[in-house]
């Protein structure tokens, strides 16, 4: 039996930035994870993925990762997802200081 | 030290245009980021979790105040304010922009200073001892060693696509400040019948294959240095390995070939490299060590020091652990904790930052060193003077009694920052030096080198912890192996694993049931949690750690 398919979210780094993006289902690249869009369908996942990686003058290293579906949005189903949704957890800087607001 | 020549101006203010050419490529879409990468990464820029990370190289730990006061209008001008000192003894920034980079260098070059070879399988940047020039024991000043290797290598055509990184550093005395024997390759200046030359060490490391440097040679005369040196570099380039990043550090290429082929091979290509050289590399040595002259210390009465010993004892508690013997008696060596409890080892804002330069022109001859364990140190302050330096460091922030002791904790930037982490290691570190200081026990328990990796590449050098502790990712939760037994000393030795690991919001509590074990079982307080630990070996401190931890399961 294959295996059921987890849900994605394509992610990448900002180009210029270099901060943490999702892509959105409308194509926008938006900072905050609520607004990425989530892949429940494995071929339309990788599909995705093969669009955000052609736009290389926006983004860099953009891969699919895991996440459920949430009440807010998805959710990291691991923790190093959860970290890059936030930022570190020894200074308050990175995502959780920037309000998410100026994608 | 060491002043920029016209030669190296001009060299690096080439390469920044060019660095700088390459980022409006990149940014208007001319190149790839599978084109733009390795050139990123030839400049000391790396892509993190959060954001891009500028790793600048301190060569050899030194820096002055110039060059200080400039490392924090960088912190200012294009990051967040602070920068992060490292176990190779460079600075990293966590925030920059892309396109800030290159007036980021530009700003570098203004003061002698880049971010060439930061990065990349190539030599990286030169390490030495911290006390180097103020060290009773030393034989001589490592440094113009140390800077004769860096120029020598920087962009050294030949050894820019190395199978893997190589770090070598460069001590001159018996004691090994600087971990020596962990490295690619270490150097010990020695003399030998009147003659000065090397102790060579080959094929030490951490990582995911600890290993600990072995001898290669004994005794190289002084003006062999480089023509040895590129032998065994070429020696390295031809036999290591390529196919496997994982076993392609020299380490590897010494233990799979053994050290006898592997010096049979360094020899042979030996003479081929002597006869290139014709003796200007001796020439630019004595050039370089005329600039390392150790500042002419003016004799001082040290009664000012002995007073504020006797009449404060928060002075006294943090002179114990922060201040080192100096050759000149009446001077002493100040390391500048960068552990307050509860800080994030080896950060420093911009204004502690300025504060450190200022100290060190008013007190300290304007020499400031970075050490591999994340602190800095003034190396060269006359007694009487410092008092006021730690009343000034105080204020700052800057005045914590915790030099070589448990909460002066070795960290990697771990899941916090970096992409290659399987679990952080900040917060461990601020959580059990935050611990020490609510039980107030660190000066009762003394010497305890406790280091934190989040990852088997072992940047924060949980190898060589007298407690290491190693951040793994097992299921998708972070879990922290402990090991004991590690040295970073000139008796290097590796840690052994204790067992299972522990969960995040266990290892704090474990290390600390280590911590009271060793209470228990030390002879007094002269012994060492290391000398403990060798007199009984693991059985007592496994116990602690997991007999109590059955015992607490069992109860619930």
């Amino acid at each position: 039996m294959a295996r059921e398919f987890t849900p994605k979210v394509v992610t990448a780094n900002a180009l210029i930035e270099g901060d943490v993006v999702y892509l959105a289902a409308d194509d926008r690249w938006v900072r905050d994870l609520a607004e990425a869009e989530l892949l429940i369908d494995e071929a339309e996942a990788d599909y995705r993925l093969l669009q955000a990686q052609a736009r290389a003058g926006e983004i860099v290293g953009a891969y699919l990762a895991e996440m459920r579906a949430g009440p807010d949005g998805p959710k990291p189903t691991h923790f190093r997802e959860d970290f890059r949704r936030k930022g570190p957890s020894n200074r308050f800087h990175g995502k959780q200081a920037d309000g998410l607001s100026h994608a | 030290m060491y002043q920029y020549t016209e030669f190296d101006r001009a060299f690096l203010a080439e390469r920044n245009r060019q660095f700088r050419a390459q980022v409006a490529r990149r940014i208007s879409g001319s190149l790839t980021e599978e084109e733009f990468r390795p050139l990123r990464l030839m400049n000391g820029l790396y892509l993190q979790l959060h954001a891009y990370m500028l790793r600048v190289a301190v060569p050899y730990g030194s820096l002055d105040p110039v060059k200080m006061r400039q490392l924090a209008y960088l912190a200012e001008r294009w990051d967040k304010g602070y920068g992060h000192f490292t176990t190779r003894t460079n600075i990293q920034y966590n925030w920059p922009r892309l396109s800030d980079v290159p007036d980021m260098l530009d700003a570098l070059s203004e003061v002698g200073m880049h971010a060439i070879q930061t990065s990349g399988n190539t030599i990286r940047n030169v390490t030495s001892d911290h006390f180097a020039g103020a060290a009773a024991d030393e034989l001589d000043d490592p440094r113009p060693v140390a800077e004769l290797i860096r120029q020598w290598s920087t962009d050294h055509p030949e050894f820019q696509f190395l199978p893997r990184k190589f770090k070598i550093a460069v001590i001159a005395s018996e004691t090994d400040r600087a971990v020596m024997k962990s490295h690619d390759v270490g150097l010990r200046i020695v003399e030998r019948d009147g003659a000065r030359g090397y102790q060579v060490w080959v094929g030490g490391g951490m990582g995911r294959t600890p290993m600990v440097a072995r001898l290669l040679r004994d005794f190289l005369p002084e003006a062999d240095l480089l023509p040895y040196l590129e032998a065994v570099l070429a020696t390295y380039n031809r036999m290591g390995r390529r196919d496997n990043k994982y076993k392609a550090r020299i380490k590897i290429t010494v233990f799979e070939n053994g050290l006898d082929a592997f010096r049979d091979e360094v020899e042979a290509e030996f003479p081929h490299r002597r006869a290139a050289f014709s003796g200007v590399d001796q020439d630019w040595l004595a050039e370089i060590r005329a600039r390392f002259v150790t500042p002419t210390l003016p004799e001082r009465d040290a009664a000012a020091y002995d007073a504020a010993r006797d009449a404060d004892p928060v002075f006294r508690a943090w002179a114990d652990t922060n201040v080192s013997a100096h050759k000149h008696a009446d001077h002493g060596i100040v390391t500048i904790s960068l552990k307050a409890h509860g800080e994030t080892p080896g950060d420093a804002s911009a204004d502690q930052m300025r504060l450190v330069a200022d100290l060190a022109e008013r007190y300290g001859h304007g020499d400031i060193r970075v050490s591999h364990a994340q602190n800095l140190v003034l190396p060269h302050v006359a007694l009487a003077d410092i008092p006021a330096v730690h009343a000034e460091l105080r204020k700052a922030g800057l005045g914590t009694a915790n030099i070589g002791l448990a909460s002066d904790i070795i960290a990697c930037p771990g899941m916090d920052y970096c992409a290659l982490a399987t679990a952080r290691s900040i917060p461990v570190a601020t959580g059990l030096a935050t611990r020490l200081e609510e039980l107030k026990i660190e000066h009762e328990v003394g010497a305890l080198q406790i280091k934190i990796s989040g990852c088997i590449n072992a940047c924060g050098h949980h190898h060589v912890g007298h407690i290491g502790i190693l951040g793994l990712d097992r299921a998708g939760v972070e879990n922290y192996q402990i090991t004991l037994g590690g040295d970073p000393s000139e008796s290097t030795a590796i840690g052994t694993r204790t067992g299972p690991g522990f969960a995040y919001d266990e290892i704090v509590p474990a290390v600390e049931r280590l911590i009271f074990a060793y209470l228990d079982l030390r002879e007094g307080p002269e012994e060492t949690f290391l000398q403990t630990y060798r007199r009984l070996g693991m059985a007592p401190f496994k116990s602690a750690l997991y007999d109590e931890e059955a015992r607490a399961h069992a109860a619930e």
